[in-house]
Order: structure tokens, then C-alpha cells, then sequence
């Protein structure tokens, strides 16, 4: 076993899965705090990324087209809520589902419209573009350094925000009993709009954040969709330490099986066996996880306390 | 003679033109519209399938997509076999074999996945039955012997003793009378002892504990069920198509289904019979008018879920009730 690819595999697992939770955790939050099954926010991240991709090309600054696509997608969340989703809330799961269904395919063929259908690529600004050695022979690209403390501060920050702030206390509150929140006075639309737009931006984050790495295309919105599904079924619909966990469990999965299970299967089977059973297994391992957590705790592995 | 209700009627009507129009418009030199035609039954087939547990039983399966790619791949996997050699064990061409292999092997996932599902509601129903789905999806992407993405062509149809599938109104044929098998099958269903308990557990599951049922082996004999039949809708669309890959099992595929069925009519023997015609022909009417035809398909489908209520069937219901 090499151990430095071990490593560096690992901290690559960790970025994947920074990048889920920040998808992730908006999808649990409004489901928490709403009630309400978001597909289209897989076609959020993808918006994100598009609009970020433009950006930097326009402005030849990767940061600032960032900083400035941040809150444009932040009110496109807002919007799809004023416009779309707040009408689903009163309805059940299952119009949630084929509604945003929907909204999935008129976000998609607006993105084809107005980007076309190939993918953006983007640049990395020089002084992002180099690599680290963080010890003897284990070289790390210093943008996915960069990555990982991202996700983790935002990850921070949202753990500061929904525990240590009014607005945070406001999402508690409102998760538990939006009735009671909404008689003492609170204005649960615009609460719950903010919240739908909070989601958008970190969803739209990660797209911009994986877009250098690969590229801004039609396909990443309906990829990473199901993938945030099973970490918010692992961890618990409508718990965000346990989307925070079941998303680094699925990111280090997800590039272990890629790269070591191969390696793994040649202990108890012929080498050309292995080589057509391991990426069916790493293609599937994420969902095998799922139905085992399922098979033994119907709830996830953090269920919220209340719902 | 029993009388007809203004359902029965409208059910009578619609097959009847179902029947009758694409062999006419065969002969009257429209093969296309025959495709079409064959191309809506099969996907009636599985949408009638998939209603039996959305529409009787409240099950909000997002995966069922994936049991009319494993009937394909069951028509595919042994012609590729015959034609091509290895894995002896399943090489064949005979429909029959296919069929069983279809059937069983639906069945068999059905079973396992509706287990594990069945243990959870509301929600996680919907997303564990959709994550099955897509790994299926991903299962048949990553196997290069069947070409992954790429998929496969089926070079000869199943081979079927009296029916020939390369004629195009026999497939038509067999797949017509499927339909109507597959309609009065969940009809007798639905009024059986087991789907009134089915439809119970829909209502108020509790209720049904209470009462002594084991209503989470109903739900899964009804999922099993479910699941054959759309298995079985795969294995025609394999043998329709001649062209099976993992898109088939995509898990916009399985929501489209439940498009078709919500669209025509949830827990209604004919809903979904409708709704696949119509899903079917807007899509044909639709991308032959634009490319980006799902724009305006997106929004209908917005439209549809916001504004009706009942389906295409709520438009027959009558007046005051």
C-alpha cells in the first residue's frame, strides 16, 4: 500500500466532500425548515458555475467573478422561491417533486439558451495554479488546498450562523413550530425566502468552486443532485451535522473506490475480474452505504429531533 | 348486461381508438405513427405499473426507471451473448428465455430494493427509491462489456413462437393486448381484498396496523408486482427499440413516468394510459416544433402541478360530486 497516495487520496476525498456538504446542506436546510424536496438545486450549482465561468472570462479575475456571482445566484434562489416554490409548500411531496422536476428542465434549456451546449472552461489565476508538497513526496494542487479551508470555513460559518445567531435562532424556531414563530410576529415568507436563497449561494458556491477543477456544464447540475440526496439520506433529512458527516464519509468513498478498490479485489480475485468488478463496485459503493445505514436505521445516522 | 359508467365509457373509447387508429394509419402509408403508437403502449405499460403502488398505494416511487432498462438489458445482454459468444450460461435468442429473465430479474430487484425501501416513508421513500435507481443507472455506465454509456444494439429480436417482432403490428399487437392485460390485471387488483388493504394503507397506515394488518408485506408484494410488470414493458421496449443503454434507467426517465401518471390521473385505471399519450405526443409535437422543447415542457409540467387537480381523468368526472 502506498501510503503517500493514501494521503493525498484522502485529503482529495475530504474536498469532494466539502463540496457535497455545501450542496448538501442547503438541500437539508430547506427540507428541514420547509418541508420541501428541492431537485432543481442541483440545476442552482450548475447556474453558479456557469455564471462564475462567464464572469471570470469577462473580468479576468477568477476571485472577484466569484464575489459578484455569489449574490446573483443568491437571487436567483430567492426568485425561484418568490415565483415557484413557495406555491409547492401547501402541496405534497410528491408535487414537490414533479414540480421542481420541472423547474429542472426550464433551468437547464435556459442554461443551454443562454451559454450554449458546450461546457466553460476556466483558468486559475498563477499564483492558484501551483502545487504544495506538504511533506516528502506528497504534492497536493495548492487550489484544492484552497478548496478544503473554503469548505470547512463555510461549514463554520453556517454552524456559527444557525446556533449562534437571531437569524439562526429564527431557522431553529422555525423548523420546530413555524405556526408559533409566525403568531409572535416573526415574517416567516421572507424567513423562509432567505433561507431558500442561503441554500442557492452555497449551492451556487460549490459550483463555482469545482468549475477551474473541471468544467461548467449542462450534465454537473443532474450528477451532483443524487449524490447530495444519499448524504442527506445517510446523515438524516434536516440535520446538518449529519449531512456534514455523511458528505466526507460519501466524498472519501467515492475517491478511495475509485482509485484502491481495484487493488483491494485482487486479494480474492483474478486480476481481469477485478478490473470489471471494481469500478461496477466504486460506481455503486455510495448507494450499497445507503441501503445498509437504511437497512438498520430507518431515519439516517442523525435523524433532527423534532419532525 | 351491466351498465357502463361515464369511466367505463371513456375507458372503451380510448382503447378502442388506441386499437384501431395505428394499424389504420399503417395501411394508409403513416408507418411512423405506427411507431409512435407502439413506442406509447409499452411506456402506458410501465406508467400503469408504476400507478399501481403511486396511485393505489401512495408509494412515490422515483426509480422505476430502472426495471424497464434491467427488462431491456435482459432482451440485450443474451442477443449480445448469442451473437458475439461468452457467458454461455444466458446466450440466447430465444423470447421466451428472455422473457423469464426479464420477469425474474425485476422481480428478484424488486424485492431486495422494496425491503430496504419499504422500511422507510414519506420522503426518504421517494429519494432511497430514486438512489436505487441510479444505481442500477450507474451499475449498467460502468460496465464496459456492454459498452457503458454507449449501450447496445440488439441485432435480433427476442425469437417468440407464433409472433414474429420484427413485424411492426405484431409488436404493436402483442404490446396492445399487454396493455389491456396489465389494466384489468390492476383493476381486479385494486378490488381485491389485498388492494382495498393496499389502498387502507394508503389512507391512514396506522389505521391498518391497527387493525392487523401487515401492511409493509402488502406494500412490498405490491411493489414486487409493480416492478415485474414495468420489467416486462422493458423487455417490449428492448425488443421496440432494437437500442438499449443506462439512459433508460435515468432517473429523469422515472420522472417522467410519474409525470405520465399524475398527468393523466393518479389511482384511475385509465389515468395513466393518458397520460402517456399525452406525454408522448407533446414530446413528438414538441421537438419537432424546437430543440429546447423542454423549456416549454418544463413549465407545463409546473403549470400541470400547480393548477389541476385529478389529471386528464379529473376532466371526465362529472359536474357536483
Amino acid at each position: 500500500m502506498d501510503y503517500t497516495l493514501l494521503f493525498v487520496q484522502t485529503l482529495n476525498g475530504l474536498q469532494l466532500g466539502l463540496l457535497l456538504f455545501l450542496v448538501a446542506s442547503g438541500l437539508t436546510l430547506v427540507f428541514g425548515i420547509l418541508d420541501f424536496v428541492n431537485l432543481a438545486h442541483g440545476s442552482i450549482y450548475m447556474i453558479g458555475a456557469f455564471i462564475c465561468a462567464s464572469l471570470t472570462l469577462w473580468l479576468g479575475n477568477f476571485l472577484w467573478a466569484v464575489v459578484i456571482a455569489l449574490p446573483v445566484t443568491g437571487a436567483l434562489g430567492f426568485a425561484v422561491e418568490k415565483l415557484v416554490a413557495r406555491r409547492l409548500y401547501e402541496k405534497d411531496h410528491l408535487d414537490h417533486v414533479l414540480g421542481t422536476f420541472g423547474l429542472i428542465l426550464v433551468l437547464e434549456t435556459g442554461a443551454h439558451l443562454i451559454w450554449g451546449p458546450a461546457g466553460i472552461t476556466v483558468p486559475l489565476p498563477a499564483w492558484l495554479d501551483g502545487q504544495v508538497e506538504l511533506f516528502d513526496g506528497a504534492v497536493i494542487p495548492s487550489y484544492r488546498l484552497l478548496i478544503i479551508a473554503t469548505g470547512l470555513a463555510v461549514a463554520g460559518g453556517l454552524f456559527w450562523l444557525v446556533n449562534y445567531t437571531r437569524l439562526g435562532m429564527l431557522i431553529r424556531a422555525g423548523a420546530s413550530n413555524r405556526t408559533m414563530v409566525s403568531a409572535l410576529g416573526i415574517d416567516i415568507a421572507t424567513l423562509f425566502a432567505l433561507v431558500f436563497a442561503l441554500g442557492a449561494m452555497m449551492a451556487g458556491l460549490a459550483g463555482m468552486l469545482i468549475t477551474p477543477i473541471t468544467t461548467a456544464s449542462l450534465g454537473m447540475g443532474g450528477q451532483i443532485i443524487i449524490t447530495a440526496f444519499v448524504v442527506i439520506i445517510i446523515g438524516g433529512i434536516g440535520s446538518m451535522k449529519g449531512a456534514f458527516i455523511a458528505a466526507l464519509i460519501v466524498g472519501i468513498i467515492q475517491t478511495m473506490g475509485r482509485s484502491f478498490l481495484d487493488q483491494g479485489f485482487e486479494f480474492f480475485m483474478s486480476e481481469n475480474a477485478a478490473e470489471t468488478a471494481a469500478p461496477a463496485v466504486s460506481a455503486m459503493a455510495i448507494y450499497i452505504l445507503m441501503a445498509v445505514v437504511l437497512a438498520f436505521r430507518p431515519q439516517g445516522l442523525f435523524p433532527p429531533k423534532v419532525r | 348486461m351491466p351498465k357502463l359508467t361515464r369511466n367505463g365509457w371513456v375507458t372503451l373509447i380510448a382503447m378502442a381508438t388506441l386499437a384501431v387508429l395505428p394499424p389504420l394509419l399503417l395501411w394508409s402509408g403513416q408507418p411512423f405513427y405506427m411507431d409512435l403508437a407502439s413506442r406509447l403502449v409499452v411506456l402506458a405499460i410501465a406508467a400503469v405499473s408504476l400507478n399501481l403502488i403511486l396511485g393505489f398505494g401512495g408509494l412515490v416511487s422515483f426509480g422505476h426507471a430502472a426495471f424497464i432498462g434491467l427488462g431491456a438489458y435482459a432482451v440485450g445482454i443474451p442477443a449480445y451473448h448469442a451473437t458475439w459468444g461468452g457467458f454461455e450460461l444466458v446466450a440466447s435468442y430465444n423470447g421466451l428465455f428472455h422473457l423469464a429473465l426479464a420477469i425474474g430479474v425485476s422481480a428478484l430487484y424488486a424485492l431486495i430494493t422494496g425491503a430496504i425501501s419499504l422500511r422507510t416513508s414519506g420522503v426518504y421513500f421517494i429519494m432511497i427509491t430514486m438512489a436505487f435507481g441510479q444505481m442500477a443507472f450507474f451499475l449498467f455506465q460502468s460496465l464496459d462489456v456492454y459498452n457503458g454509456d454507449d449501450g447496445l444494439t440488439i441485432d435480433i429480436r427476442s425469437e417468440l413462437p407464433l409472433i414474429n417482432l420484427d413485424d411492426p403490428l405484431q409488436l404493436f399487437i402483442l404490446s396492445y393486448l399487454s396493455l389491456a392485460a396489465a389494466m384489468i390485471l390492476v383493476k381486479v387488483i385494486v378490488n381485491s381484498r389485498f388492494g382495498m388493504v393496499l389502498q387502507g394503507a394508503k389512507g391512514n397506515n396506522e389505521r391498518m396496523v391497527t387493525l392487523g394488518y401487515n401492511t409493509y408485506l402488502y406494500r412490498l408484494v405490491a411493489y414486487v408486482i409493480s416492478g415485474t410488470m414495468c420489467g416486462y414493458a422493458g423487455f417490449l421496449l428492448g425488443n421496440f427499440t432494437t437500442f438499449i443503454s443506462p439512459d433508460m434507467m435515468h432517473w429523469t426517465r422515472s420522472g417522467e413516468l410519474m409525470f405520465m401518471v399524475i398527468l393523466g390521473g393518479a389511482a384511475t385505471v385509465l389515468g395513466p394510459i393518458l397520460g402517456a399519450s399525452a406525454f408522448v405526443l407533446l414530446e413528438e409535437f414538441l421537438s419537432s416544433w424546437t430543440t429546447f422543447w423542454h423549456l416549454p415542457f418544463g413549465l407545463m409540467l409546473i403549470g400541470v402541478v400547480l393548477f389541476t387537480r385529478g389529471g386528464l381523468m379529473g376532466l371526465f368526472k362529472g359536474r357536483g360530486r
